[in-house]
C-alpha cells in the first residue's frame, strides 16, 4: 500500500510537472494580451515532434532540442504576428476563435510534415528504472521534473529581475499605464508568444520519451494544462506550478485508486468544482466578480 | 406590407420558408437530400447557440454535450428500455436542460467568461463517460438507432426527413425571432450592450444569461436527437470537444446576434468540409485557415458584414 501510493505520487508529480509547464505557457499569454490560447497544445506538439524528426536524422540530441525550441518559438511569434495582432481589439470570443483556427491549422500542417504514427524519442540519459522507497521511478522523470524547476525559476528571475519581464508584468497589470511609462505593449505581447511556445515547446520534448508524441498530443495536454490554470487561478505563475502539480497528482492517485478508464475525468470534475466554489483559483491574480 | 416584409421576425422568417420550400427543386439526388438535412440540423443547434453568443455575450465550448445527450437519450432509451421515440426525445431534453441549468446557474452569475471554461470541462466529461461506459453506449464504436415512430407512423427516407427537418427548422427560428423581440430578448441586448446600465434598468443579468443557456442546450438536444434517428447510427464524436468547436465557429462566421447569420453559417460549415475532402490531406489545414481569416478580415461575421454593405451601397 505505502509503495503502491509512493509510485502514484512519483507518477503524478511527473505529469503535473508537464501540466504546470503547460499551465505556465497559458499564463503567461493570458497575463500579456487576455487571451485563452487555444493553440498552447500545438506548441508541445511542436517542440516533441521536431526533435524526434532531428534526432532521427542523426542531429545531436542537445542540439536537437534547441532547435526545436527556436522553431516552436518562431511559431509562437508567426502567431502573434500574423494573427493575434491583426485582430486587435476584436472581442475576447473572436480572439479564442481564432487561436483555435490556429490550433486546427498547425495540427493539420504537423499531419502533411510529419505523419499521423506515433514517435519516439529515446530517453535523455537510460531507462534504467531507479529505486525509490519501495517504488521505481524512470531517469526520464527526473529529467522532466528538473527540468521543470530550472525553468519555473528560470522565469521567476525573468519577471523580477529583468527590465523584459517587469515591462510583461506591468502591462499586464495596466495596458494603458505601461504605455504612459514607454513600454512597447506590442513588443510584450510578441515577446509573450514566443516565450509562451517555448516553455511549451520543452513540455513537449521533456514528455516525448514517456508518452511518445504524435500529430495530435497537443489537444488534449492543452486543455489539462488549461484545467490546472484554472486550478491555479490564470494569470498566476506560482498558482499555474501548483495547480499544474496538485492536478497531476489527483489524477495519478484518482487512476490507480479509483478508476483508470476515466483517467482524463478527473481534471475537469476538479475544474467545474473549482469554477463552482472558488473561480478565482486557489491563487488568485485577479478576484472573479461576482455580479 | 413592404415593412412587415423588411421585418427580421415576418419578412425574414417568410424568406426562410420560402427558401425551404424552392430548394428542393436544385437537389437532384439523394447525396444532396442528405447534405440539407445535416445542413438543417445544424442550423437549428446554431440558432440555439447564437441566442448564448450573439445576445447574452457568453460562449459555450461544450455545447456537443447537450447534442450528445439528445442523441444517446434518444438511442439508449429507445433501445435499451423500449421508451416511444417522442417520449425519449422529450425526456432527453428535459435532461439536457436540467443540465444546463444547474451548470449555468452558479457560473453565469460570475462577470467573464467562466462559462466558456465550465462548458468546456462539462463537455468533455459527457464525451468520455459517453465513450467509456461502452454496455450502455456502444463505446467509441457507437451503437445503432431505430427509425423515429409516432402514432403508428414511420419517419423514412431523405425525403420525408427534409419536410420534417425544414420544419424543426422554420419552428426554431421563429421561436429564437420571437424570443429575441420579447422583454426576455430585449433584457439580454441591454446586458450584452452594458450590464451595469441594465442592471440600473432592474435586469437580472443571471437569470437572463440562464435563461438563453437553457434554450441553447434545448435546441441542441432536439437536434441531436433528430440526427440520431435520422442517421440510424451514432458515434461519441458527435458529443467531442471539436463538434462543440464546429458548431461555435458556425455561428461566428455566420454572424453573432444574427440568426439569419446562424443558418447561413451552418450551411457555409456543413457544406465546405464536403468540398474541403477534395483537398484531402490539406483538409484540416484549409479549415484552420478559413477559421482564421473569417476572424481576422470577417469580425463580425457573414451575413452582418454583407447587410452593412448592401446598406452602404443603398445610400
Amino acid at each position: 500500500m505505502g509503495a503502491q501510493l509512493t509510485q502514484y505520487l512519483l507518477t503524478g508529480v511527473t505529469i503535473g510537472a508537464i501540466y504546470a509547464l503547460v499551465a505556465l505557457g497559458f499564463s503567461i499569454i493570458y497575463n500579456a494580451s487576455h487571451v485563452i490560447n487555444f493553440a498552447q497544445g500545438e506548441f508541445v506538439m511542436i517542440g516533441g515532434m521536431t526533435t524526434v524528426s532531428l534526432v532521427d536524422g542523426g542531429v545531436p540530441l542537445p542540439l536537437a532540442i534547441a532547435a526545436a525550441v527556436l522553431v516552436a518559438a518562431a511559431v509562437g511569434l508567426a502567431l502573434e504576428k500574423l494573427a493575434i495582432e491583426r485582430a486587435r481589439g476584436a472581442s475576447v470570443v473572436t480572439l479564442i476563435i481564432i487561436t483555435i483556427g490556429a490550433s486546427i491549422f498547425l495540427r493539420g500542417l504537423a499531419q502533411l510534415v510529419w505523419d499521423k504514427n506515433f514517435h519516439a524519442l529515446r530517453p535523455f540519459t537510460g531507462d534504467t528504472p531507479i529505486a525509490v522507497l519501495g517504488a521505481t521511478i524512470l531517469p526520464q522523470s527526473l529529467w522532466v521534473i528538473g527540468v521543470t524547476i530550472a525553468i519555473v525559476a528560470a522565469l521567476g528571475w525573468f519577471f523580477a529581475r529583468t527590465l523584459a519581464g517587469k515591462a510583461m508584468l506591468a502591462a499586464s497589470h495596466n495596458r494603458l499605464a505601461a504605455e504612459l511609462v514607454g513600454i512597447r505593449v506590442r513588443h510584450v505581447l510578441l515577446l509573450a508568444f514566443g516565450l509562451s511556445a517555448a516553455v511549451g515547446a520543452m513540455a513537449g520534448i521533456l514528455t516525448a520519451p514517456i508518452t511518445l508524441t504524435s500529430y495530435d498530443v497537443g489537444l488534449m495536454l492543452a486543455l489539462k494544462g488549461f484545467a490546472a490554470a484554472i486550478l491555479g487561478g490564470l494569470g498566476s505563475g506560482a498558482g499555474a506550478v501548483v495547480g499544474g502539480l496538485t492536478l497531476g497528482i489527483l489524477e495519478s492517485l484518482g487512476a490507480g485508486f479509483i478508476s483508470s478508464a476515466y483517467k482524463d475525468v478527473f481534471a475537469f470534475v476538479i475544474m467545474l468544482a473549482v469554477l463552482f466554489f472558488r473561480p478565482s483559483g486557489l491563487f488568485a491574480a485577479r478576484s472573479a466578480e461576482r455580479v | 406590407m413592404l415593412a412587415w416584409l423588411a421585418r427580421a421576425r415576418t419578412g425574414g422568417l417568410a424568406a426562410l420558408v420560402a427558401a425551404i420550400v424552392l430548394l428542393p427543386l436544385a437537389l437532384t439526388n439523394n447525396y444532396h437530400y442528405e447534405v440539407a438535412i445535416v445542413v438543417g440540423l445544424n442550423a437549428i443547434v446554431c440558432v440555439g447557440l447564437n441566442l448564448l453568443i450573439g445576445y447574452a455575450g457568453q460562449i459555450s465550448l461544450g455545447h456537443a454535450g447537450f447534442y450528445g445527450l439528445g442523441a444517446y437519450g434518444s438511442a439508449i432509451l429507445t433501445a435499451r428500455y423500449g421508451w416511444p421515440p417522442a417520449a425519449a426525445l422529450a425526456a432527453s431534453t428535459a435532461g439536457a436542460a436540467a443540465l444546463a441549468y444547474l451548470v449555468g446557474r452558479p457560473i453565469l452569475k460570475l462577470r467573464g467568461h467562466y462559462l466558456a471554461m465550465a462548458t468546456l470541462g462539462m463537455g468533455i466529461i459527457i464525451s468520455i463517460v459517453i465513450a467509456t461506459e461502452d454496455r450502455i453506449t456502444g463505446g467509441p464504436d457507437g451503437m445503432a438507432v431505430a427509425p423515429f415512430t409516432l402514432l403508428g407512423y414511420t419517419l423514412a427516407g431523405e425525403r420525408t426527413w427534409y419536410w420534417v427537418v425544414g420544419a424543426a427548422l422554420a419552428l426554431a427560428v421563429w421561436l429564437a425571432l420571437n424570443l429575441i423581440d420579447s422583454p426576455a430578448g430585449r433584457a439580454l441586448r441591454a446586458l450584452h450592450g452594458s450590464e451595469v446600465a441594465a442592471q440600473v434598468a432592474g435586469v437580472d443579468p443571471g437569470r437572463y444569461k440562464v435563461l438563453a443557456f437553457v434554450i441553447s442546450a434545448v435546441f441542441a438536444a432536439v437536434a441531436g436527437s433528430l440526427t440520431a434517428h435520422y442517421a440510424g447510427f451514432i458515434t461519441p464524436a458527435k458529443a467531442s470537444f471539436l463538434h462543440s468547436i464546429e458548431l461555435v465557429t458556425m455561428v461566428v462566421l455566420g454572424g453573432m446576434a444574427s440568426t439569419f447569420g446562424a443558418v447561413i453559417g451552418a450551411a457555409v460549415l456543413t457544406t465546405l468540409p464536403q468540398v474541403l475532402t477534395l483537398l484531402k490531406d490539406y483538409e484540416m489545414m484549409v479549415f484552420g485557415a478559413v477559421l482564421m481569416l473569417s476572424m481576422i478580415f470577417l469580425p463580425r461575421g457573414l451575413v452582418p458584414t454583407l447587410a452593412a454593405a448592401l446598406a452602404r451601397r443603398r445610400r
